[in-house]
């Protein structure tokens, strides 16, 4: 179980191979691995956006998603998780969240990599602010649904 | 000693720097819990309803008691991922 903080660009593919790579505990164990990839668009509630900032609070946002990651851990015996979530400046087409499960069956990794991502949407302290293409900056305030 | 109090995104441009209340000052004034910090540091301005709260960054409501050594933190609804 791992969850990253990162203040630079991350290629979620070549994390997730690597972190998969350095996991020889899963060798013959996992039959399921999903994995939810969140991006940077370049339009939002109408307006286009040219970048975005992104604040956490730094020790609550880590520990809030290691407490996640550990229930569901629990509930949905997962044998690996990986969250990696950019925080800073970031551009039009970044990604922004890296979700991964590692488990015996696909039920479990379906909705397993659900429960965080939800969990981390609504209750992970992370906020972003928009810039928009007139000049003019605005902090989100609520997020799209997810279900 | 003394607690930390801590705002983030638009509760920060809302209320200004994060801030520190010393001990005598909490025995002064009589400041009990978390309401009462906002009350402190806010200057009269109203907290917004959807504010969340979070003290020793465990999750709280505004009556949660506060004690010597506590960070206190107001924030917004949060929007990651």
């Amino acid at each position: 179980m791992k969850v990253i903080i990162d203040s630079e660009a991350f290629d979620p593919w070549k994390s997730l191979n690597d972190y998969q790579k350095n996991m020889p505990q899963l060798n013959g164990l996992y039959g399921a691995t999903a994995v939810f990839v969140g991006t940077m668009r370049d339009f939002n509630e109408g307006d286009n956006v040219s970048e975005m900032f992104l604040e956490h609070y730094p020790g609550m946002t880590e520990r809030h998603l290691e407490k996640i990651c550990q229930q569901t851990a629990d509930e949905y015996q997962l044998l690996e998780s990986l969250v990696i979530h950019r925080v800073g400046i970031i551009q039009t087409n970044d990604p922004i969240v890296l979700v991964a499960v590692w488990t015996t069956h696909r039920k479990q990794a379906f909705e397993a990599c659900r429960e965080i991502m939800e969990d981390l949407k609504s209750k992970a302290p992370f906020w972003k602010k928009e810039q928009l293409n007139n000049g003019q900056n605005r902090w989100v305030e609520k997020n799209t649904k997810g279900y | 000693m003394s607690i930390e109090v801590k705002f983030f995104a638009s509760m920060r441009d809302l209320i200004g720097e994060d801030c520190e209340i010393q001990v005598d000052i909490i025995e002064q004034q009589s400041i009990k819990n978390v309401d009462d910090i906002w009350n402190f540091c806010a200057n009269g301005k109203k907290r917004p309803n959807n504010v969340l709260i979070a003290v020793n960054m465990d999750y709280v409501d505004g009556k949660a008691h506060i004690k010597d050594g506590d960070e206190v933190a107001f924030f917004p609804p949060v929007t990651g991922g």
